[in-house]
């Protein structure tokens, strides 16, 4: 498929650039939005130049409980980061022993367990979130970074994608490490999880997105502004009823909003591609 | 160094026993290797040995100590494994010590353990390399590393060169010669490759279908094949079979009505009569004046290896297929009937119904 034709050249880059312009333009526009007065965000048509008030409005965001959320954006910001950090974290701990356990260790009922966790990926939070937030209030925790994190904190998908993964490893590398004398703690540490590390890696980055992004468990979960996430934060200064959006700090939020799981996948894209292609053996 | 003593091995996975019952007493600094083809059970005996698996029935005994329930690290073992089996992650100087590390030895120890054993193996260069750095000859000589540095009492190798090229393969067969004539620890090396069996093996453990056929030394097995498995299994072209049936008060072998071998001396008096199984070496067959001729061969096949000739094709008479080989490059068209002669005390007779030899 590769010929040297000077239009076939044009038409490819003038679709992709066509494509990413679609795609970064909404992007674009929050960020002129954020940049500028409410006032000047309202006229028509809306400008499409960045303005003078960037400095102001991000300060104002970050720093000053807004008029109509109680807290700062730094403070949601952290809500968040403890979440989806959390989230991410936890699941990947908790998706490495179990995968562990499937792949390594002869029990009873040992398929019938890995099936059970299998089918719970066809049920979507939202089937059975009601009870889970009774559960939560009963264990007093609402509006705690541990009731955030605890409900999403097991993964079907990572610990089926790990087991994949332990399964392609050659078996004979664990025999070699029962032979060195290492019991199935040190082969866990020492050998399993350094070799899986691109894999983690990979998995650190769409499942801190996936915390750092959750929206309807945080608004159940949270009945007190100090606990907001982001996400919620931002829902809620649109709330705000008979008064004056201010669009320009919704538009400097959603820009801080993006900056974190963008930075995790720039920092971690080259494990993140390499985990999800090659495997080391 | 230690002795091992192997009696009575069985292993069954699930109803089906792949071993038999399997007897082996192994001396101290003895090279044995188990020899046999795919799917006898080579490679199962081995781990039971090492302690990947555990033995259904039997005992294990590394010197004085059973070690039937001991963990392989507990036995006092080494192993290379098919595919080396090294740490992907650490580099070669911490595959080689990860062993020590976990057994708790000092730091300068370690050091000194792993330093010499790159020393003997070449090794010093690579030590802070990454396996995956590393050619397969060079993964396979830290593969040993890591065993040697652990001073075993066995040495277990499981098919170690089944992954080199040739040439490498003949290389590190000799280097593993010489690194147990320097070391002198006791090894167990699976192969299935009869070549490595004949150089490096003190002893051969033969197996077939999960039972041993033979034990001995690679010039006895060669030579003195206990049934017509072995006889058949060792050598490259394999041994030539016929039926046959002893007369002359058991001095000569009928094949057919022209076609007779003579037995040396006394013959096999008490078989006269009988029906038996004769193998002939393709190397024994010598070419011979039409008129002393034992067996004629019409040719098929001729394949010149530059230093020997294969003859491929069948006796004139009883249409046997048979191999022959002769020194050097030798011409022959195909249907040409060659008269050869074999020499009597080459002869491997066995009884067609037992296998077992009888001569």
């Amino acid at each position: 498929m590769v010929h040297n034709r000077p239009w076939l050249t044009l038409v490819t880059h003038a679709i992709l650039i066509l494509g990413i312009l679609i795609l970064v333009f909404p992007i674009y526009v929050t960020f002129v939005a954020s940049t500028r007065t409410v006032a000047s965000i309202l006229a028509s048509p809306m400008p499409l130049w960045p303005g003078m008030e960037m400095v102001d409005n991000y300060l104002a965001a970050l720093a000053g409980p807004s008029k109509s959320v109680g807290v700062s954006v730094g403070h949601m910001m952290l809500n968040s980061l403890i979440m989806a950090l959390g989230i991410a974290l936890g699941k990947i701990a908790i998706s490495l022993t179990a995968a562990y356990a499937f792949v390594y260790f002869r029990f009873r009922f040992r398929t019938f367990f890995f099936w059970m966790i299998f089918v719970t990926l066809m049920l979507p939070v939202e089937v059975r979130i009601v009870p889970t937030v009774e559960v939560a209030a009963k264990l007093g925790l609402l509006d705690t970074h541990l009731g955030l994190i605890l409900p999403l904190i097991a993964s079907a998908t990572a610990t089926f994608l790990l087991r994949q993964f332990f399964m392609t490893l050659p078996n004979e590398l664990c025999e070699a490490a029962r032979v060195d004398g290492a019991g199935p703690y040190r082969f866990f540490i020492d050998i399993l999880v350094p070799m899986s590390r691109t894999m983690i890696a990979a998995l650190f980055v769409i499942l801190f997105i996936y915390g750092w992004n959750q929206y309807l468990w945080p608004l159940l979960i949270t009945t007190k502004e100090s606990s907001y996430t982001m996400l919620i934060g931002i829902k809620r200064m649109l709330d705000v009823g008979e008064g004056q959006i201010e669009w320009n700090l919704v538009m400097a939020s959603t820009i801080l909003a993006i900056i974190p799981p963008v930075f995790v996948v720039v920092i971690m894209q080259k494990q993140f591609v390499k985990g999800l292609t090659e495997t080391e053996k | 160094m230690a002795t091992a003593r192997l009696e009575g091995i069985t292993k069954s996975f699930g109803d089906v026993e792949i071993l038999h019952g399997i007897d082996c007493e192994i001396q101290n600094g003895e090279f044995i290797v188990i020899l046999g083809p795919s799917g006898c059970g080579k490679s199962t005996l081995l781990r039971l040995i090492a302690g990947l698996e555990k033995i259904t029935s039997g005992t294990i005994q590394i010197d004085d100590r059973i070690v039937n329930d001991l963990e392989p690290a507990e036995r006092d073992i080494a192993m290379v494994f098919q595919t080396y089996a090294l740490y992907p992650h650490m580099t070669i100087f911490n595959n080689m010590a990860y062993g020590l590390k976990i057994r708790k030895m000092s730091r300068a120890e370690i050091e000194k353990r792993v330093q010499k054993a790159a020393e003997i193996l070449e090794l010093t260069p690579l030590l802070k390399r990454k396996p995956k750095q590393l050619s397969g000859g060079q993964r396979q000589r830290v593969a040993m590393g890591r065993c040697i540095v652990r001073e075993p009492k066995l040495f277990l190798f499981d098919e170690p060169l089944s992954n080199l090229d040739a040439k490498l393969r003949v290389q590190m067969r000799l280097e593993i010669r010489k690194l147990h004539h320097q070391l002198n620890i006791t090894s167990i090396y699976v192969t299935h490759d009869q070549v490595e069996a004949m150089t490096l093996g003190d002893r051969l453990l033969v197996m077939d279908k999960g039972l041993t056929a033979q034990i001995g030394t690679p010039l006895d097995v060669y030579e003195r094949p206990a049934n017509i498995f072995v006889a058949g299994f060792i050598g490259s072209p394999s041994m030539n079979f016929m039926e046959a049936q002893l007369e002359n008060d058991g001095r000569s072998i009928r094949i057919s009505k022209n076609e007779a071998l003579e037995l040396p001396e006394k013959g096999l008096p008490e078989f006269n009569g009988k029906k038996v199984k004769v193998g002939l070496r393709p190397e024994h067959f010598i070419i011979c004046d039409p008129k002393e001729a034992q067996i004629n061969l019409v040719t098929d096949v001729v394949e010149k290896l530059g230093a020997d000739t294969l003859v491929h094709g069948f006796s004139q008479e009883s249409k046997i297929a048979m191999t022959a080989r002769l020194d050097g490059i030798q011409h022959f068209n195909r249907d040409t009937v060659l008269p050869f002669r074999i020499q009597s005390n080459k002869l491997h007779i066995f009884d067609p119904d037992s296998g077992k030899r009888i001569n």
